[in-house]
C-alpha cells in the first residue's frame, strides 16, 4: 500500500448480499493506524460493510480500495491482508484450543514462536490450550478467536461486535489487544453495541444508517 | 501443487481426520448406519445365492447412502462456527481446501469400504481370490477418489444453501450414479458373481479411474467459484 493512501476508501460502493443490494452507496475513508468505531442500528449494514471490506461479499458498484487494491477486481489480495472477526468465531469444536491455534498458524505460515506469542498475548495458558473449544465458555472462546486472529498479522482488522459474550475482565483483554495491535501499525474498525467502550478504544466514531455513513467525531 | 497448496491440503487433512477421531461420527453413526443396511438387504433377500450375486452391489449402494452422511458431516464443520468464512478471508488457496477435504473423506471412505467388504464376506459368504483382491482393491481406491472428489465438490456448492441437507443427495445422487455401476461391476468381477470372470472387471476400474481424474480436476479448478457468497 502507499503511504499517501487510505486503508479503506470507499466512494458510493454498492454491495449485494445474496441478490439483494446490501449496501447502497457507502462513502467511507479510514486512514492508517486509525481505531474507527462503526455505530448504528441493528440491519444497518455494519456487519456487511465489514464483510465487504474483507472482501467476503461483492462489491458490485462504486469504487472500493482496501489497502489500496481495487475491491472489485482483486479481492483474493485484500484477503491476504486483513482479519476478520465476525459473530461466528471460525474455530473447531472437537479441537483444543491449542490445535485451533496452530491449525491457523499453519494454514497463514506463521511459525511456532508466533503461535505460542498469540496464546500468551491471550493470557491462554498451558491447562486451558489443553480443552476442547465446545468445551469452553463464550468468553474463553472469544479469546480464542483473537489468537487465532493475532497470528493473521493482517494489516486491517475488522472487528464485529468484538466483546460480545465478554465479561469485564475479558473485555479488558481485548481492549489491550487492540490498542497493542493499532500500536503495532494495524488499521483497525469496530462495529460495537457496547457504545461508550467502544468509544474509549476509538479515535473516530462513524454511523451508519440506511446504507450511508456519517462521521461523528 | 505449490508448497502453500501442499501445506493448506495438508493442515485441512490432518484437522478434518482429528475431529472425525474426537467426535467418532464415523465409527458411532456411519459404520452402524451401514452395517445395518447390509443386514436388511441380507433379511430382505435371504437367499445366499442372490444375496452373493448382489453382493458387490449392496456394498456399493451402502457406500453411498454413508456418502451423504460423511459429506454433510465435512461441511458442517467448516460452517456451524463460520471456519470456511475464516478459510475464505484468510486468502487460503482454495485448492488446497479440496485436496485437504477430499483426502480426509478418502480415508474415511476406506474406513467404511473396509468394514463393509468384512461384513459381505460374513452375511453374504462371498469369496475373492488373489487376483479377484488386487481387481478389488484397486476398485476401492480409484471409487474412492472419485466419490470423495465429486462428494468435495457437491459440499463445497451445497455448504452454505438453505435446505442442504435434502438438497445434497438430489444433487449428488444422480452424478455418482456411474461410480455405483462401475464399482458393482467391478466388484462383481472380483467376487466372480455369476461366472464373470477377473479379467472382466478392470474396464470398469479404469472408468473408476477416469471419473476421479475428471472430478479431481473439476474439482480443482472450480471449488474456488463453488465456496464464494
Amino acid at each position: 500500500m502507499m503511504a499517501t493512501e487510505s486503508v479503506i476508501n470507499f466512494v458510493d460502493a454498492v454491495a449485494v448480499y445474496n441478490g439483494y443490494p446490501a449496501l447502497a452507496g457507502v462513502t467511507l475513508r479510514v486512514e492508517s493506524n486509525e481505531i474507527v468505531l462503526l455505530q448504528g442500528p441493528n440491519g444497518a449494514g455494519k456487519s456487511t460493510l465489514l464483510r465487504a471490506c474483507a472482501g467476503l461479499i461483492p462489491v458490485v458498484r462504486g469504487t472500493a480500495h482496501v489497502l489500496g487494491y481495487d475491491l472489485t477486481i482483486d479481492r483474493e489480495s485484500v484477503r491476504e491482508r486483513v482479519g476478520l472477526l465476525g459473530h461466528q468465531n471460525g474455530l473447531f469444536g472437537e479441537l483444543t484450543i491449542a490445535e485451533n491455534v496452530s491449525f491457523w498458524s499453519t494454514i497463514v505460515g506463521a511459525s511456532t514462536q508466533e503461535r505460542n506469542s498469540a496464546m500468551e498475548r491471550m493470557a491462554i495458558d498451558g491447562r486451558l490450550a489443553g480443552r476442547r473449544v465446545s468445551e469452553l465458555s463464550a468468553g474463553q472462546k472469544r479469546r480464542c478467536a483473537f489468537a487465532c486472529l493475532v497470528v493473521r498479522r493482517a494489516e486491517l482488522w475488522l472487528l464485529d461486535e468484538p466483546h460480545a459474550g465478554l465479561d469485564a475482565k475479558g473485555r479488558d483483554e481485548i481492549d489491550r489487544i487492540v490498542q497493542e495491535a493499532a500500536a503495532s501499525g494495524a488499521t483497525i474498525v469496530v462495529a460495537s453495541h457496547e457504545i461508550e467502550r467502544a468509544q474509549q478504544l476509538a479515535t473516530r466514531t462513524i454511523s451508519l444508517v440506511a446504507g450511508q455513513v456519517r462521521d461523528l467525531q | 501443487m505449490s508448497m502453500s497448496t501442499n501445506r493448506i491440503a495438508r493442515a485441512v487433512a490432518a484437522k478434518d481426520l482429528r475431529i472425525e477421531l474426537r467426535s467418532r461420527v464415523v465409527a458411532n453413526q456411519v459404520l452402524p448406519f451401514s452395517g445395518l443396511v447390509m443386514v436388511m438387504f441380507a433379511f430382505a433377500l435371504d437367499n445366499d445365492d442372490v444375496l452373493q450375486r448382489v453382493a458387490g452391489g449392496l456394498v456399493w449402494l451402502a457406500t453411498l447412502f454413508s456418502l451423504f452422511i460423511l459429506v454433510q458431516r465435512t461441511f458442517a464443520v467448516e460452517t456451524y462456527d463460520g471456519a470456511l468464512d475464516s478459510l475464505r478471508v484468510a486468502g487460503v488457496n482454495p485448492q488446497g481446501i479440496f485436496i485437504g477435504k477430499a483426502a480426509a473423506l478418502f480415508v474415511q471412505l476406506l474406513v467404511l469400504e473396509t468394514m463393509l467388504f468384512i461384513a459381505a464376506v460374513v452375511l453374504y459368504r462371498v469369496n475373492v481370490n488373489g487376483s479377484g483382491l488386487v481387481l478389488l482393491v484397486t476398485c476401492v481406491l480409484c471409487a474412492s477418489a472419485g466419490l470423495a472428489f465429486v462428494g468435495t465438490l457437491y459440499g463445497g456448492l451445497t455448504a452454505g444453501a438453505r435446505g442442504r441437507e435434502t438438497l445434497l443427495p438430489l444433487l449428488l445422487l444422480p452424478v455418482v450414479a456411474p461410480v455405483l455401476i462401475c464399482a458393482t461391476r467391478a466388484t462383481e468381477s472380483a467376487f466372480r458373481s455369476g461366472g464373470l470372470t477377473v479379467g472382466e472387471g478392470w474396464p470398469w476400474v479404469a472408468v473408476l479411474a477416469v471419473f476421479a481424474a475428471v472430478f479431481g480436476l473439476g474439482g480443482l479448478l472450480s471449488f474456488s467459484s463453488l465456496i464464494e457468497e
